[in-house]
């Protein structure tokens, strides 16, 4: 499986490709905004996404947005991994289609409890 | 300050007047038109010596809160020394070195972390081979070469605990960041507080530049970004009904809606 790891800090990509790696998933590419993950996205092939939200080009939100707008990465699963905490913010990223929201900071068992049950709904 | 002297100046005002008002109904009741509007032009003087007195004083309050800016007027932007540039750099300078020693720190685990596997793996596989000698299902020949193994992973053991502490000291080390960046917080949090008083001062004083010249302006209030979307706001640091506290709160909220 191809995983795309997008956050604008460097210290938090390592750690979240340290953890995928630690369960299993090998096949990482990092971006660290929502204006160069779209591009890696339409031309990549990626199996999983796994985005930060507060980012100064394109927020996480907006990423979400534009790859359930694109017919192409419609069905994408999605796990937002952030900081941001409010309700509000929770529920628009779920109406938007986000697959899985965790908040910072997480466990290495958070992660994988998301990530076992994305892969579960979506049968794969 | 100011303050003082501006409500004895109000009141200087209005002692004047109240003599000029005495003065001139005297006048106009006596008929004395040329004296009423000698004194109704006095009173003109007056009030224009009022404003002129607030407005001065208005623009040297100005210029002192200016000058606490530490921005020389006639150089900005090309200011060579602005505290709030070298604010600016402090911040980058505390994300660099939180950076640096997060890295450094993930380095040194993942150098440590092989070590402690690869022990933990030749312990489980000499535990099998001990339980086989335990049942006395171990040949001589077998036992010879336990006998040996055993004495390598003793070596083994001694060198990797000795580079397991090397690795666990340095991570200790490296938090000292925490010790410098905390040094270089304070002092931008010192800046701020100076910053944020000489603005309430600005704003204090515009408001009185807005009361003398009698301009009134609306306060627009605004929560939501122009396309209606919630902006990112970073890490909650208090707790708030409209915040969650933690995992399981975020996991309750999409169950309860249906997610």
């Amino acid at each position: 499986m191809k995983i795309l790891i997008v956050d604008d800090f460097s210290t938090m990509r390592r750690i979240i490709k340290n953890l995928l790696r630690d369960l299993g998933f090998t096949n990482t590419q990092e971006a660290d905004d929502g204006t160069t993950a779209l591009p890696m996205l339409r031309s990549g092939d990626f199996d999983f996404l796994v985005t930060d939200w507060n980012m100064p080009g394109m927020t996480g939100i907006d990423l979400l947005k534009q790859v359930r707008a694109d017919p192409r990465l419609a069905s994408l699963p999605v796990l937002m991994v952030t900081a941001e905490a409010k309700r509000d913010q929770i529920i628009e990223a779920a109406q938007a289609g986000v697959n899985g929201y965790v908040v910072k900071p997480f466990t290495a068992q958070v992660l994988k409890e998301k990530i076992d049950k994305i892969f579960e709904r979506v049968g794969g | 300050m100011g303050t003082t002297r501006q409500l004895a100046n109000d009141a200087e005002f209005v002692a004047e007047l109240q003599d000029c008002a005495k003065l001139l109904i005297e006048k106009l009741q006596s008929n004395n038109f040329a004296e009423a509007s000698r004194l109704i032009h006095n009173l003109y003087e007056v009030r224009d010596r009022h404003i002129f007195n607030s407005v001065g004083r208005l623009t040297r309050a100005l210029h002192d809160a200016i000058v606490n800016f530490n921005v020389d007027a006639n150089v900005y932007p090309e200011a060579n020394s602005s505290e709030i540039r070298d604010a600016s750099d402090r911040l980058q300078y505390v994300i660099r070195m939180t950076q640096d020693a997060a890295n450094r720190t993930m380095d040194r685990v993942e150098t440590a972390a092989p070590i402690a596997a690869n022990l933990g793996q030749e312990a489980h596989a000499l535990r099998t081979e001990w339980a086989r000698l335990q049942r006395r299902e171990m040949s001589k020949e077998d036992f010879g070469k336990l006998y040996s193994r055993i004495n390598d992973f003793l070596a083994q053991m001694g060198e990797g605990t000795d580079a397991l502490n090397q690795n666990l000291q340095a991570i200790i080390l490296e938090q000292g960041y925490q010790d410098l960046t905390g040094q270089l917080l304070k002092k931008v949090i010192g800046l701020i507080t100076d910053v944020e008083k000489e603005l309430v001062n600005l704003v204090r004083i515009a408001g009185q530049v807005e009361e003398v010249a009698g301009i009134t302006t609306e306060r627009k209030v605004s929560d939501k970004s122009a396309d209606g979307s919630i902006g990112a706001e970073g890490p909650q640091i208090h707790a708030h009904p409209d915040v969650v506290s933690g995992q399981d709160e975020v996991d309750d909220l999409l169950s309860s809606l249906g997610f």
